[in-house]
């Protein structure tokens, strides 16, 4: 029995500026994640993982990124992306800004 | 303090150009990332969770004032207003833009400071005592011999691609404050029969690991230090396990092979090396010791300590200098709640201007994290407290519960597996809370964010170690861990502690110490060792006791 799917966003850092972004539908890298578009199918979580990496002009590091639907988008599955969307916790920094 | 020559800054200059062309040959899409990646990280820039990092090194933890407030600039103009001060002695900068960092790296070069080597498989940052030169129990200041290798090492040819990093620690005096023994090469400075020399330990190290360095030379003379280490580094390099990531460090090497073979082998490689070390080091080594002279002492007659605050202080920042009308002053980067090792660049500028006013315009970073005033005129503590409570630099923490070691963890480490600096933060606001720490005493709590062991947990009285289990922050205790010249690791106390029960669990332990020890004078590592770790077990799972009663 195959195990079910998670679903996924892209997400990588900006290559000039190092901020975590996600890639939206529409092919942007945003900072916002509950903007990022949402994966729920494996194959196509594949080739938009090709898609975002292909851009080495404007990320690095592009990655798949397990999400679960929340009411105002998705939202991070586990803590360590938490963070990255959030930014530090130590700090008003990054997005808490 | 050694002033760079015509050579250093030459030296320095191309190498900026060098990577300022690098990185705008990333940016135009010359370079992949995979080519530019061990590019970027030759020159300290590492991409971590929120943005790039760039890490800079404080050779031997020695700063003048002048090298402080440029630090201080890097931290207002190019990153958020603050640096974190790291245990190897260096300074990190957290959200620098790449486009930045040639920049930054030139306005570091203004003052002869650079970021090469505080990454990749190389000989990294020299760390030595960070009360070296100032320190009333040195042999000698170690600063000149770490200086010596760090020019031997920097861009050393043969050694820019070893199997994976290698660490050097040097101290002057018989009380290692360097933790020479976790190192892959520590030296000790000892002396026989009147010759200055060093013992030689290798293999030590942290992380997944954790091993005690071994002693492969009870005493090297002085003179033969620079081809010992070469040899050193070349059986490594030769021998390191390049097949395995986890298993390429020095101590494996000196596990697998036995201590035995590992010094046949180098002393084999030293008596190849040797001849070729025409004395050439040993006249540099004369200019640097000179170099390191130490400041025009003026004397001065303190008045007595009447103010408890200041000498609350004095009890816990001031340590004994070689002049008795001078001393050691710690300034803690670890204020009650705060992010251990930040300073602001605002504190940053204080802390130069006072050492500039009161200690000779030097300063010093301790691998603890802290920053050091290492020659105080006596009669200049009221003022220098003063000022420093001001800036909130004047917390009376140094060796106690609060001067927690921690680093960045999961808040900012691409590395980390669960968060440290926010787990230090609680622990300290609490201790504070309790207003226990000073009754408590003497006391090393350590943090790492994962098993690379940055925050020498292993060689904490108290280690933490976040972990990620299952998806969740989990939080292993080590006890009875020791970073001094009786080193040891300390060993796991059981199952670990979720996030928020950490707190709770070492506030127990803490507890059950002064329930246990014999007398003030008797600290926690002292109990521990005369006791074990049964009773500090019970106090930590107290709850488990009682559920299997």
């Amino acid at each position: 029995m195959t195990r079910p799917f998670t679903p996924k966003v892209v997400t990588a850092n900006l290559l000039r500026e190092g901020d975590v972004v996600y890639l939206t539908a529409s092919d942007e890298w945003v900072g916002d994640l509950s903007l990022a578009e949402v994966l729920t199918d494996e194959a196509d979580a594949a080739i938009r993982l090709i898609d975002g990496s292909r851009q080495t002009d404007r990320v690095v590091g592009a990655y798949l990124a397990d999400v679960r639907q929340g009411s105002g988008g998705p939202e991070p599955v586990h803590f360590r992306e938490a963070f990255r969307a959030t930014g530090p916790t130590n700090y008003a920094h990054g997005k808490r800004v | 303090m050694y002033q760079y020559t015509d050579f250093d800054h030459a030296f320095l200059a191309t190498r900026n150009a060098q990577f300022r062309a690098q990185v705008a040959r990333r940016l135009d899409g010359s370079l992949t990332e995979d080519e530019f990646k061990p590019l970027r990280l030759m020159n300290g820039v590492y991409l971590q969770l929120h943005a790039y990092m760039l890490r800079v090194a404080i050779p031997y933890g020695t700063l003048g004032s002048d090298q402080m407030r440029v630090l201080a600039d890097l931290a207002e103009r190019w990153d958020r207003g603050y640096g974190h001060f790291t245990t190897r002695q260096n300074i990190q900068y957290n959200w620098p833009r790449l486009v930045d960092i040639p920049d930054m790296l030139d306005r570091l070069s203004d003052v002869g400071l650079h970021a090469i080597q505080t990454s990749g498989n190389t000989i990294r940052n020299v760390t030595a005592d960070h009360f070296a030169g100032a320190a009333a129990d040195e042999i000698a200041d170690p600063r000149p011999v770490a200086e010596l290798l760090r020019q031997w090492s920097t861009d050393h040819p043969e050694f820019q691609f070893l199997p994976r990093k290698f660490k050097i620690a040097v101290t002057g005096s018989p009380n290692d404050r360097a933790v020479t023994r976790a190192h892959d090469i520590g030296l000790v400075m000892t002396e026989r029969d009147g010759e200055r020399g060093f013992e030689v330990i290798v293999g030590g190290g942290l992380g997944r690991t954790p091993m005690i360095g071994k002693t492969v030379r009870e005493f090297l003379p002085q003179a033969d230090l620079l081809p010992y280490c070469e040899a050193i580094v070349s059986v490594y390099n030769q021998l390191g396990r390049r097949d395995n990531k986890f298993k390429a460090r020095l101590k494996i090497t000196v596990h697998e092979h036995g201590i035995d073979e590992i010094r046949a082998r180098i002393e084999e490689r030293f008596a190849q090396v040797r001849p070729l070390f025409s004395g050439v080091d040993q006249a540099l080594l004369s200019e640097l010791e000179a170099a390191f002279a130490p400041p025009a002492f003026l004397d001065n007659t303190p008045a007595p300590i009447l103010d408890p605050l200041l000498r609350s202080f004095v009890d816990t920042n001031v340590t004994a200098h070689r002049r008795d009308d001078h001393a050691i002053v710690t300034i803690s980067l670890k204020a009650h709640g705060a992010t251990p090792g930040d300073a602001t660049a605002d504190q940053m500028r204080l802390m130069a201007d006072l050492a500039e006013a009161h200690a000779y315009g030097e300063l010093r970073i301790s691998h603890e994290q802290n920053v050091i005033l290492p020659h105080v005129r006596r009669e200049a503590l009221p003022d220098l407290h003063a000022a420093l409570r001001a800036a909130g630099l004047g917390t009376a923490n140094i060796g106690l519960a609060s001067d927690i070691i921690a680093c960045p963890g999961m808040d900012y480490c691409a590395l980390a597996t669960a968060r440290s600096i926010p787990v230090a933060q609680a622990i300290a606001t609490r201790i504070d809370a309790l207003k226990i720490e000073h009754e408590v005493g003497h006391l090393k709590i350590k943090i790492s964010g994962c098993i690379n062991a940055c925050g020498h947990h292993h060689v904490g009285h108290i280690g933490i170690l976040g972990l990620d289990r299952a998806g969740v922050e989990n939080y292993q205790i080590t006890l009875g861990g020791d970073h001094t010249q009786t080193a040891a690791i300390g060993e796991r106390a059981g199952p670990g502690f979720a996030y928020d029960q950490v707190v709770p669990a070492i506030e127990r332990l803490i507890l059950a110490y002064l329930d246990l020890r014999h007398s003030p004078d008797e600290t926690f590592i002292d109990t521990f060792r005369r006791l074990g770790p049964a009773p500090f077990k019970a106090a930590l799972y107290e709850q488990e006791a009682r559920d299997a009663a």
